[in-house]
């Protein structure tokens, strides 16, 4: 399964390069992950429960970023082990280039684009491979919301995404990114 | 009237009454005093190094047993292969080790690698969890044609991944070659029969138990056939004495083949209920039976075949890429070569015939029999090239048929590929079935079908399948590590009721049933006095068991000579009752008589005698009443027949809708037709789930994505039409005592090229010659879309 796209961010490069190498953004990022913590430099443990069809299991490993351009992009690659529900892993180039702004809005920005590549094995290939496609790209779509909303604080409140819902109504309007890194 | 009683009748299954109201007692129902319970770890990695297993949580979790691994499994022997396979040069097969838990490396998604015995199923599923496995993985092989270019190889002794390279005829190479050279028109066809997975409905199970005080093993497992698990396992695995040794196969739920072999898990219960002094069950779920069980098929072939200008076959030539799999499962070697090779003559004087098979390991799950074994391939190939054959000849396909048939003066006719065919009247099977789906009224059915929009299509295929498998003598020169007969003893207790214990195993086959109206109607008792024991190594002779549609020709015959010789013993005692000569004494219905007198005694009292010989000829023979038999055929037996399917495809969604199904078949005499029916039954539902549905699916990476019913589909009802089958053109078998051919396989074997010849008549006028199984809708869309560009 292969994936690719971009997202157009309303942040300078390097707010959204400190964003993609913090492990805090990257947890409240990933949907359903439970932990993610740094290991190395270029290195993270993480636990994350996804659930794929029929199957649902928490999965361990490790992430690893590599190719390291600071400021311009990074390979991302992981792997979880899921127990008998089998296994996951997974990789994305990211790259980051200067841009114009949104319509509407002023200041700098910076195009991020990807291209990933997703693969199953064992119990979630054999019950849910015709269902990782589509699981894919909403992990992909979910993960990449997050990222945006992480940086640029949320849309308006009508158009909030579920992500920030949760969050206490005084800070929807400050950012995750501004919240998280204080 | 039809006979409501013996051979020929329709009696209804006695086995039935059990299956059908939940009294049946398959492996699982049974639990042993103190029961502990088994789960294997398995790769979820197609292939790759194992660098590590810690099991040292999982030894400690909560109900947990013991633990195993492959270094536990010290001086236990790898899994046997059943039949060596010797290559074009000479040399014997690659026969790389196929471990009870895997060494060193795994091979296949569904390995496995370390085994959990706990109390319960849910401690051992839990403790398997906390096994660490540190994995590397490899890279995959999987595509036949680009593992044989060699790369990364499965096993180490075949750097090519070729587990053999076989030719068949090898000395008729040359002047095959030639023909084709030579011939007015070669039709050239290359195909996929594709892999399936058998899908009984009882899963795998297997319960171990070791009696200390006796120093006795028993198994109980879902056999096929458990003397040949008892001698496979007790020598070459576990080195137990076949005198220490029980195996028992009780009521099993189908088999189609894919129980016929040694599995590791019978054998690791087996070995482990010793070591950890409590039985062990183990039960395969579904997933499981996706990931181990034997699968079918799964072989890549190129047919051509020569002509001369009036169609008349000249030259056959075959290359074949066979899957074995992993591992070499107990008869994976045998089925492309010698139950594969040997039917490409099918029922036609082709006069000259080779074929190549290169049997591939892959990283996927053991390939062997299964339903048919090499015999649908074969039949498969041949049937659609002949049917390709005809369309680019111009000549109707029945016609092409029938000019190629060995005809009936010709029997026994040698074919070019070895095999003998006894008997046989294919040009009376081909007229019945076109009769019986009214030919004649196709084009005005075919009409009515374009009046809606929809393509109709006939298809035509014959059939010949060897079955009655088989002389041990020749079997034995082609490789095969076993003899196999069959064997039998007839019991006569002494109030006259009989117990036949056969090496033969009903799965489903209905044997209690047939095998009592045999000794019935010899005996000239009612059915109900016979009692048919079978599945237990402790009760019944050493027998070869069930598969290659044996069990009447085969297991039958050797009741019908234990019967014989009780009726020879029982009119010596009848003799010496009635004080007559034993040359004058007739045995008819139940009664001995003195040949020209009313003097008669019945069958009780004589067996009765036999066993209160208080008046008896103690000095010629001995008191009892019970004979054992062994035989051991002088050839194959050869169903063969034709079938007739008639389709309806849609062009606009490529929908297949079959019409009507025609099955003619000829299995020589049938005891019960009603049983052979439902056979046939289910071999079509077989064959048509193949052509239509089944297909077994692995990623590049060898990731089993076909393993639930979510995406292997299995035939239903609805996918079904109404079976017209007819077994009226019998020409019994020449060398059985019963003229019986065997019927199990024939409908898996035929069916397939019957639909797909259908489909491509259907779509003939749109450019289409040809579409790989399974017709989804999808594909056959596909394949139109493609012929009009």
């Amino acid at each position: 399964m292969n994936m690719s796209g971009e997202r157009l961010i309303a942040a300078p490069r390097a707010d959204v390069w400190a964003a993609l190498n913090d492990p805090e953004v990257l947890k409240a990022c990933i949907p359903g992950c439970d932990s993610l913590e740094k290991t190395s430099d270029t290195s993270f443990s993480a636990v994350a429960t996804q659930k794929v069809g029929p199957v649902k299991a928490t999965f361990k490993g490790e992430v690893n970023l590599s190719d390291i351009a600071e400021g311009e992009g990074y390979t991302i690659t992981g792997e979880g082990k899921g127990g008998a529900a089998g296994f996951a892993k997974g990789g994305a180039k990211v790259r980051l280039s200067d841009a114009e702004p949104p319509e509407g809005k002023a200041g700098p920005a910076t195009l991020l684009s990807y291209e990933a590549e997703a693969k199953v094995g064992g119990k979630l290939a054999q019950l849910g491979s015709r269902l990782i496609d589509g699981f894919a790209k909403k992990m992909a779509d979910d993960f990449f919301n997050r990222f945006q909303t992480a940086i640029e604080g949320p849309a308006e409140p009508e158009e909030a995404g579920e992500a920030s819902a949760d969050a206490p109504a005084a800070e929807k309007k400050k950012s995750w990114l501004k919240r998280l890194v204080g | 009237m039809p006979k409501d009683h013996g051979i020929g009748a329709s009696s209804k299954r006695r086995e039935d009454v059990r299956f059908l109201t939940g009294k049946g007692q398959y492996t699982d129902d049974i639990n042993r005093p103190g029961q502990t319970y088994c789960y294997f770890l398995r790769s979820s990695v197609a292939h790759g190094k194992i660098n590590g297993i810690d099991t040292s949580a999982a030894a400690a979790a909560p109900g947990v047993v013991a633990v195993f691994t492959a270094k536990d499994l010290e001086g236990v022997g790898g899994v046997p292969c059943g039949w060596q396979v010797t290559d074009k040069d000479g040399n014997p097969m690659k026969e790389p080790k196929h471990p009870i838990l895997a060494e060193g490396k795994v091979r296949h998604v569904g390995d496995p690698i370390a085994a959990v015995v706990a109390d319960s199923l849910a401690a051992a599923r839990d403790a398997a969890e906390q096994i660490e496995l540190d994995i590397e993985e490899l890279p995959a092989v999987i595509d036949m044609r680009a593992a044989v270019k060699g790369g990364t190889a499965v096993h180490s002794e075949a750097p090519d991944n070729i587990c053999y390279d076989w030719e068949f005829v090898a000395e008729n190479k040359a002047a095959v070659d030639e023909a084709i050279r030579g011939a007015h028109h070669v039709t050239t066809l290359e195909l996929v029969n594709q892999r399936l997975v058998a899908n009984p409905m009882e899963p795998r199970c297997a319960i171990g138990e070791y009696d200390a005080g006796r120093d006795e093993h028993t198994l109980w497992t879902t056999s096929q056939n458990p003397h040949v698990i008892r001698l496979l396992m007790g020598a070459f695995v576990l080195s137990i004495p076949e005198h220490k040794l029980r195996v028992v196969a009780p009521d099993v739920g189908g088999g189609f083949g894919s129980k016929i072999y040694h599995y590791a898990e019978e054998a690791f219960v087996t070995w482990a209920a010793k070591k950890v002094g409590r039985p062990i069950k183990w039960t395969a779920d579904r997933s499981e039976a996706f990931l181990s069980d034997a699968q079918g098929r799964d072989h890549v072939t190129k047919v051509e075949l020569a002509m001369d200008k009036d169609g008349h076959f000249l030259a056959l030539r075959c290359s074949t890429l066979a899957n074995m799999g992993a591992y070499l499962s107990t008869f994976a070697p045998c089925i492309p070569t010698w139950l594969h090779g040997t039917l490409l003559a099918g029922n036609y004087r082709t006069p000259l015939v080779f074929t190549n098979v290169k049997a591939v390991f892959t990283n996927t799950v053991p390939v062997d029999a299964y339903r048919g074994a090499g015999r649908p391939e074969a039949t498969f190939q041949l049937e659609r090239t002949i049917d390709k054959a005809a369309r680019e000849m111009g000549i109707d396909p029945a016609e092409l048929r029938r000019r190629n048939f060995i005809q009936p003066d010709q029997f026994p006719y040698q074919t070019p590929v070895a095999v003998v065919y006894d008997t046989g009247n294919y040009g009376a099977t081909l007229d019945k079935a076109l009769e019986l789906a009214d030919v004649k009224g196709f084009a005005a059915r075919k009409a009515a079908s374009k009046a809606k929009g929809k393509l109709r299509g006939l298809g035509i295929a014959n059939y010949i399948e060897a079955c009655g498998i088989a002389p041990s003598s020749l079997v034995g020169a082609l490789g095969a590590r076993a003899g196999l007969y069959e064997a039998a003893t007839v019991r006569v207790n002494p109030t006259g009721n009989i117990s036949v214990f056969t090496g033969s195993h009903s799965h489903g086959q209905g044997h209690e049933t047939t095998f009592a109206q045999v000794v019935a109607e010899m005996l000239g008792c009612s059915e109900s006095q016979v009692d048919i024991v079978h599945g237990d190594t402790s009760r019944i002779p050493f027998g070869m068991g069930t598969y290659g549609s044996r069990s009447l020709a085969v297991g039958g015959s050797a009741i019908v000579k234990s019967v014989e010789k009780i009726i020879t013993k029982a009119k010596k005692i009848a003799a010496h009752l009635l004080e007559a000569s034993e040359s004058d004494i007739t045995f008819a219905n139940g009664q001995f008589t003195v040949s020209g007198t009313d003097r008669s005694i019945d069958w009780g009292t004589v067996a009765l005698t036999a066993y209160v010989p208080h008046k008896y000829p103690i000095s010629e023979i001995e008191p009892g009443l019970e004979e054992t038999s062994f035989y051991d055929p002088a050839n194959f037996t050869y169903p063969a027949g034709t079938y007739v399917c008639e389709v309806e495809v849609d062009p606009d969604t490529g929908v297949v809708e079959i019409q009507s199904f025609v099955a003619a078949d000829d299995f020589g005499n049938v005891v019960n037709p009603m049983i052979v029916e439902g056979q046939v039954h289910g071999g079509l539902a077989q064959g048509i789930g193949q052509a239509m549905l089944e297909g077994c699916t692995y990623d590049e990476s060898g990731q089993l994505l076909s393993a639930s019913y979510m995406d292997y589909a299995m035939p239903r009802a609805a996918d079904l039409p109404n079976f017209v089958v007819d077994h009226s053109c019998a020409t019994p078998c020449t060398h059985n005592p019963l003229g019986v051919k065997g019927c199990g396989e024939a409908g898996a074997i035929g069916s397939p090229p019957a639909l797909v010849n259908a489909v491509v008549d259907a779509l003939a006028g749109h450019g289409v010659t040809h579409i790989d199984m399974p017709l989804s809708p999808g594909r056959v869309w596909e394949a139109i879309r493609a012929a009009r560009h």
